[in-house]
């Protein structure tokens, strides 16, 4: 799968992640309040939530392309419905590969734990561009008194084809549209996701 | 009659004679219950010291002695040792090791940093815990994260020799303490996470020189096993016992792991340990047995030839690592005495066995949520013998891939993981710090990329339903039916050691940071004090200059650091009823520190 692990490296993701950038300031000039269909609807009695109105504001989806949901800058973004009930294919599908592939460091549900910071708190401030490129490079952060290392994802297909999918899931965990309970019901996977899948992990 | 008896005293002594040839330094440090020279306190792993000044009736006048901050933050298991007048106090990476002086407050003799590549740190799956030192022959043993194995002079700090067990750029990577065993040091590897092929490995006491490898897969020659000899269940276990139990070439990425705790019977000459959890996390893509993973573990110091095997967990659903340490105990079974072998698996099962033969007497469960099967079979006529018989809604085999299976007990972090229980002879009662933590489990496809981890499931995990809502037990156990005899609800796991003692005391932490004193028949807490932070290490006892003292790490972390976070699926019941179990963090915080207690003069 050559062209996958060139997908990976991350010179060529963050060229990708810069395109993106450009694209969008014309975008969210001109964006307009999300359309009826786009607004979130959230469980109003999980109080794992912790619902941050001004992220929920800025992360509403603005747009949807086969079952993927963008908001004004153009990023992928969470689609919570039906009381919280339901979520979109992506946040569902990132739960899952967050429970397998982050969890056993960043802890259950985005919560962090004594040596992994919390996602659900770093994702309310780190870009799409910056999400993608920690997860690709990894981070260093060691000193006298701390050592915390990422290790570099570029190379895990596990992880790599489901970026987009973990950014929105831990978007909607630090926006607090979705709380700490598994998603109960989702929209069905898009044809999309289903054909990147296959194409990212190969045989 | 008169001849009779004294032959059978000569055959004693010959016996006790013998153990002389386990490593003398060793046994002289076993003998002398003032020192602690293994990180399992004996051989036999039973975590008993015949220490006795501090007792039931004045364990509740305990005090803090001193104090030592280890400088490292996160997860500190294992326990100091001390060997003569001096401690050696050990830390998680950068693996520290510190020379304290006893006989100068505590003055730092000698330091060792080893110069290890931070890159290390995320490839261990769960905190850069160390579970601590060993001492031989006048060398104190580090086993470092990044898999370096450093014999030290004990006097000075002074590297003897070092050898480089594995490669963390393959995932491969060390959280273990190491068997001293005669003139050899056994060492194992973590990295099940990651596809490693793990092994156990012996290297020469003296210069370092690598002896011997068994794998826990693969041909009989890697896992040094002869097909006829070797049993299980008391039967050959026959050529390529486990390759016909792997799909194709899986068993290369097989992991079977070996991160725990090693015991060694000098009478039969045999070592134990355990083996952890097959490569990938998703059951569906490695078919089969997957043997030897899941297994205790009996082989010869010497030569690494493997005596028995058993099987506890067939083809792992749940992530059961089989590696928690081996209890060697001498009790009489249907009024005969044997040499048994009990293990507190992460399955949920407690296992008797007889140590020398492999032969399965009990298997009961030790928390009476565990639910994932009903029991072990136990007829040895039936072709299910010693299989645990699985209930298929806990199945994550059987439902497949993409299924959530729900309310499977205990979690993915076992009934117990390799906290370490303890034994009294003077109760013949096991005591053991549990988890008490139910999961869902949801098995996908993944790929595997070398250095990469390689888990294929997701989980969530919640404290037990319909229980005390505490995510932990402090029980007493009877080994021989197989029956809690007592037990002590936590509100979070007892991630820490225990330690049994003469005086009847029992000791162990907890996550909050307490470290408790307990009635050894009734479990009557006698007494408590809450240290710097969270405790994941073990319980340690020494004498001073005829002054009883009680020791314990601080720092909490691990995989319990995860606790910080606690898992909850139903947040308005977690929050609203109980509130307590919110989050551990609300209770510690990270640091690490040795408290030292004894009793006032």
């Amino acid at each position: 799968m050559h062209h996958l692990s060139t997908f990976v490296t991350r010179p060529l993701v963050a060229a990708l992640a810069l395109a993106t950038v450009g694209l969008v300031a014309v975008h969210a000039e001109d964006a307009k309040p999300a359309a009826p269909a786009l607004a979130n609807s959230l469980n109003p009695n999980d109080k794992s939530a912790e619902p941050d109105e001004k992220l929920l504001k800025k992360d509403v989806a603005v747009k949807v392309e086969d079952g993927k949901y963008f908001d004004a800058e153009g990023h992928p973004t969470f689609h919570v419905t039906d009381q919280g009930k339901k979520v979109d294919w992506y946040a569902y599908s990132g739960y899952r590969r967050y429970h397998a592939e982050c969890h056993v460091c960043h802890g259950p549900d985005g919560m962090g734990s004594t040596y992994a910071p919390a996602l659900k708190d770093s994702l309310k401030h780190l870009s799409y561009e910056e999400f993608i490129g920690i997860l690709a490079g990894g981070k260093q952060d060691v000193s006298s008194s701390e050592q915390k290392v990422m290790p570099a994802f570029g190379d895990n297909k596990n992880v790599m084809c489901y970026a987009d999918d973990l950014y929105v899931y831990l978007k909607a965990r630090a926006a607090g549209a979705m709380g700490r309970i598994r998603p109960g019901d989702k929209e069905d996977k898009p044809e999309a996701a289903k054909k990147n899948e296959k194409e990212c992990l190969g045989g | 009659m008169r001849a009779v008896h004294l032959l059978a005293l000569g055959a004693g002594v010959a016996a006790i004679a013998a153990p002389a040839f386990a490593n003398d330094s060793v046994m002289k440090g076993i003998a002398n219950p003032a020192e602690q020279v293994l990180q399992t306190v004996d051989y036999a792993n039973t975590r008993y010291s015949k220490l006795d000044q501090i007792n039931a009736s004045n364990v509740k006048n305990l005090q803090v002695a001193w104090t030592f901050s280890t400088g490292v933050l996160r997860g500190h298991e294992g326990s100091p040792l001390v060997v003569g007048d001096m401690m050696y106090v050990h830390t998680p990476f950068p693996n520290i090791v510190y020379a304290l002086d006893l006989n100068n407050e505590a003055k730092i003799v000698w330091k060792y940093e080893p110069k290890q590549d931070p890159s290390v740190i995320p490839v261990m799956c769960c905190d850069t815990v160390n579970r601590g030192l060993a001492y031989a022959d006048g060398a104190i043993i580090l086993h470092q994260a990044d898999t370096t194995l450093v014999s030290l002079d004990a006097k000075t700090g002074k590297v003897n020799w070092s050898v480089v067990n594995g490669d963390p750029k393959k995932g491969e990577t060390n959280t273990a303490t190491v068997l001293p065993v005669k003139d050899k040091v056994i060492v194992g590897i973590s990295g099940g996470e990651f596809g490693v092929n793990c092994h156990v490995t012996a290297y020469d006491l003296k210069s370092g020189k690598k002896v011997w490898r068994g794998h826990s897969q693969g041909p009989d020659a890697d896992m040094i096993m002869d097909p006829e000899k070797t049993t299980s269940l008391g039967k050959p276990v026959g050529k390529d016992s486990s390759l016909k139990t792997w799909e194709g070439d899986q068993w290369k990425t097989g992991g079977g792991c070996t991160w725990g705790w090693f015991s060694y019977d000098p009478k039969l000459d045999l070592m134990y340990y355990g083996s952890g959890n097959p490569s990938t996390w998703n059951p569906k893509q490695r078919p089969g047995d997957n043997k030897w993973s899941m297994t205790i573990w009996a082989r010869n110091p010497d030569t690494g030839m493997t005596k028995w095997v058993y099987q506890m967990t067939p083809h792992d659903e749940w992530d059961y690592d089989g590696i928690n340490e081996m209890i060697l105990t001498d009790q009489k079974v249907d009024g005969k005495e044997r040499p048994l072998l009990t293990h507190f698996d992460r399955n949920g099962f407690g296992y008797t066995l007889d140590r020398a033969t492999g032969e399965l007497l009990v298997a009961e469960k030790y928390d009476p949520v565990v639910n994932w099967a009903t029991k072990v079979d136990m007829d040895k006529g039936s072709k299910n013998y010693g299989r645990p018989l699985v209930v298929s809604k806990y199945s994550t085999e059987q439902n497949g891939e993409d299924v959530n299976s729900k309310g499977i007990c205990p979690a993915a972090l076992g009934t117990k993981d390799q906290q370490p229980a303890a034994y009294s002879p003077k109760t013949s009662l096991f005591y053991v710090p549990t988890n008490h933590v139910c999961m869902d489990y949801e098995p996908f496809k993944v790929s595997y990329t070398p250095g990469q981890p390689y888990v294929g499931a997701t989980l969530s995990m919640y404290p037990a339903p319909n229980s005390h809502g505490g995510m932990g037990n402090f029980i007493a156990w009877d080994g021989v039916n197989g029956k809690i005899k007592w037990s002590n609800a936590e509100q979070f796991s007892v991630w820490s050691g225990a330690l049994a003692t003469a005086g009847d005391v029992v000791f162990y932490g907890t996550l909050e940071g307490y470290l408790k004193a307990v009635d050894s028949k009734t479990g009557k807490e006698l007494y408590k004090f809450k240290t710097p932070s969270g405790i994941i290490g073990n319980v340690m006892t020494y004498q001073h200059k005829g002054k009883q003292f009680v020791g314990v790490l601080s720092g909490v972390g691990g995989w319990a650091g995860i606790g910080l976070a606690a898992g909850l699926t139903d947040p308005n019941a977690g929050l609203g009823a109980v509130g307590g179990y919110a989050a551990l963090s609300n209770y510690t915080n990270l640091g690490g520190q040795l408290t030292v207690f004894t009793l006032p003069n």
